[in-house]
């Protein structure tokens, strides 16, 4: 069964958030209607979000890392949301794995946003409905779209690549490559959701390399009985030694 | 948890109201086997249901005030099998719908004797009906506790306790209510109801101390580390993504100080239990119908605060990835 999902490198992230704002401007004008804003120009604004990129501080200064940590619905595969949810506008669907709410059927009673347990609904403060991530459902499937741009907006907006979007349930896709080989996880296992998002960790960016692995020990050309190596501090000539 | 004024009068007003029904259906029941005098149907049996219904049609008011789309409610009642609170939107007009037919046939004396046992022990329809509307009574209980206590995530109301607390303070409300009811309308049940209150009010306050006390050492499943999946003791979080706030920092957060949040869980631990058992013995010794509807009044003022540290004191595990709220 296909499972679509993002994976998103926290390596790579460098917390633009470029994919909020795309986001904001593919879904504002979406099939669930606009994601409002309150005071969008004045003290205190706030508004509707599909995604939304955080920051955290990992270590003690001055040994600390940054990392930024981009965070929308998880299409999770056992989702909490839509077994509580009273009238059935919170679905998931079969053909694909996106969980998705029913914007005429929604009442707006905030049960759903209860049971998630990563808060990634959000109820819309003008339209009192509840709002979330899509995967951008009315554009992955735009056949008058070029192919390439059949993707959530947030991933075609990443200047780093960071995100990926594929079926994670596919073990050839290029997610489910990039979970095996980078070890890529899911939020709160504990909860049992199962969340269909991955993330890839940081990774270390140094190596260690030992002084005699910058030189080389032996002489590969002894078979050729060319002259050995001569030492560090001799003087290099060509001509006199192989090297 | 942010406490949402209407769900706070929506389970105090219902469990109130279903109290009361379960007060003058009990005393109906020891009248039938004259363990107790005998009452007037209509200003009685007719009247308390009459305020029972008042008390839960208000409760059903208030509840709209949740939905941001009140005028789509009628939906609600579709995911009954997976949803309780789909349950609860039918049980809540299923018992209305019940304790207006018991209190119907009381009023109009529609009430057909149904079987005779021996010693002249007559069971009605009333009584019937009465039964049914029991049985829904305590379904309705059941199914505004288990609202709270199926969302495993928020660990403070995941308990069994949840719902024996709902059940037991909406009980002991409601019995409080018809002691005073009793006392102006009713003859010879005063000090059966007035015992009732005291043993259903002891009881919730077993019930909900226990539930204070399995919160204070609750261990939170996540953490940050496991919200965000990177292993290190000391991470700390410097933007949040929003710059004033968003759904996510007033839903999940009750926002009072930690001064006003201790003081109300000491106030209403004071103001439910021992007042009015205090102001309840009072009225038995005087035997003043005033001081009975003062002792309701009481509890049910102090019952918001109780709801309102029930909400306050949940903390959603999305809370982690907010940490400077």
């Amino acid at each position: 069964m296909t499972q679509l999902a993002l994976v998103i490198d926290l390596n790579v992230c460098v917390g633009c958030h470029a994919c909020v704002t795309s986001c904001k401007e593919w879904n504002t004008s979406g099939t669930a209607g606009y994601m409002s804003d309150m005071n969008p120009f004045s003290k205190d604004p706030t508004g509707t979000f599909f995604n939304r990129v955080q920051t955290f501080e990992v270590g003690q200064f001055p040994n600390t890392e940054t990392v930024h940590f981009p965070k929308s619905c998880l299409h999770c595969e056992d989702p909490p949301c839509v077994p509580v949810c009273p009238t059935g506008a919170s679905y998931k669907r079969e053909s694909d794995g996106i969980v998705l709410v029913d914007s005429e059927k929604c009442i707006g009673c905030n049960y759903c946003s209860w049971a998630c347990p990563y808060g990634a609904r959000e109820l819309d403060a003008e339209q009192k409905i509840m709002k979330k991530c899509t995967l951008c459902v009315d554009r992955i499937y735009d056949e008058s779209l070029p192919e390439k741009e059949r993707k959530p907006a947030c991933v075609l907006a990443c200047p780093t690549s960071a995100r990926l979007f594929g079926d994670v349930n596919d073990p050839e896709s290029e997610v489910s490559h990039a979970i095996r080989d980078s070890g890529g996880y899911q939020l709160m296992p504990e909860w049992g959701t199962r969340p269909a998002n991955h993330y890839l960790p940081r990774r270390k960016m140094s190596i260690t390399i030992h002084e005699d692995e910058l030189v080389r020990a032996d002489n590969p050309l002894k078979k050729e009985r060319k002259l050995p190596m001569p030492d560090a501090d001799d003087p290099t000539l060509d001509e006199t030694t192989s090297w | 948890m942010h406490p949402a004024f209407s769900v706070i009068f929506l389970t105090t007003l219902i469990g109130a109201g279903q109290g009361l029904f379960l007060a003058l259906y009990t005393g109906q029941l020891y009248s039938v086997f004259k363990l107790l005098p005998e009452q007037d149907s209509v200003h009685f049996y007719a009247l308390g249901s009459f305020i029972a219904l008042l008390l839960l049609m208000a409760g059903l008011v208030s509840s709209f005030f949740h939905l941001g789309r009140p005028e789509r409610a009628w939906r609600s009642a579709a995911r009954w099998r997976t949803s309780w609170l789909s349950r609860e939107v039918i049980a809540l007009p299923a018992f209305m719908g019940a304790v207006a037919i018991w209190g119907l046939i009381h009023y109009l004396g529609w009430n057909p004797v149904l079987v005779t046992l021996g010693r002249g022990t007559q069971i009605d329809l009333s009584l019937l009906v009465g039964g049914v509307t029991t049985l829904l009574c305590f379904t309705l209980f059941l199914f505004t506790g288990m609202i709270y206590a199926c969302i495993k995530m928020l660990q403070e109301w995941a308990t069994p306790l949840t719902t024996i607390n709902y059940t037991l303070l909406g009980g002991a409300s409601g019995f409080i209510l018809a002691t005073a009811f009793a006392a102006i309308h009713g003859a010879g049940m005063v000090n059966f109801f007035a015992g009732w209150s005291i043993i259903l009010t002891l009881l919730a306050f077993a019930t909900r101390s226990a539930s204070l006390l399995r919160n204070a050492r609750l261990r939170h499943k996540s953490t940050l580390e496991t919200a965000i999946g990177i292993r290190h003791a000391k991470i700390e979080q410097k933007a949040q993504g929003a710059m004033a706030g968003s759904f996510n920092t007033r839903e999940y957060f009750h926002g009072a100080s930690k001064r006003k949040y201790k003081s109300i869980k000491w106030l209403f631990l004071v103001l439910v239990f021992p007042l009015p058992l205090l102001i309840l013995s009072l009225g038995l010794g005087t035997q003043s119908a005033a001081l009975f509807v003062l002792a309701f009044l009481v509890q049910y003022v102090s019952l918001l605060l109780e709801r309102w540290f029930f909400f306050a004191q949940a903390n959603h595990p999305q809370n982690l990835y907010y940490q400077t709220v």
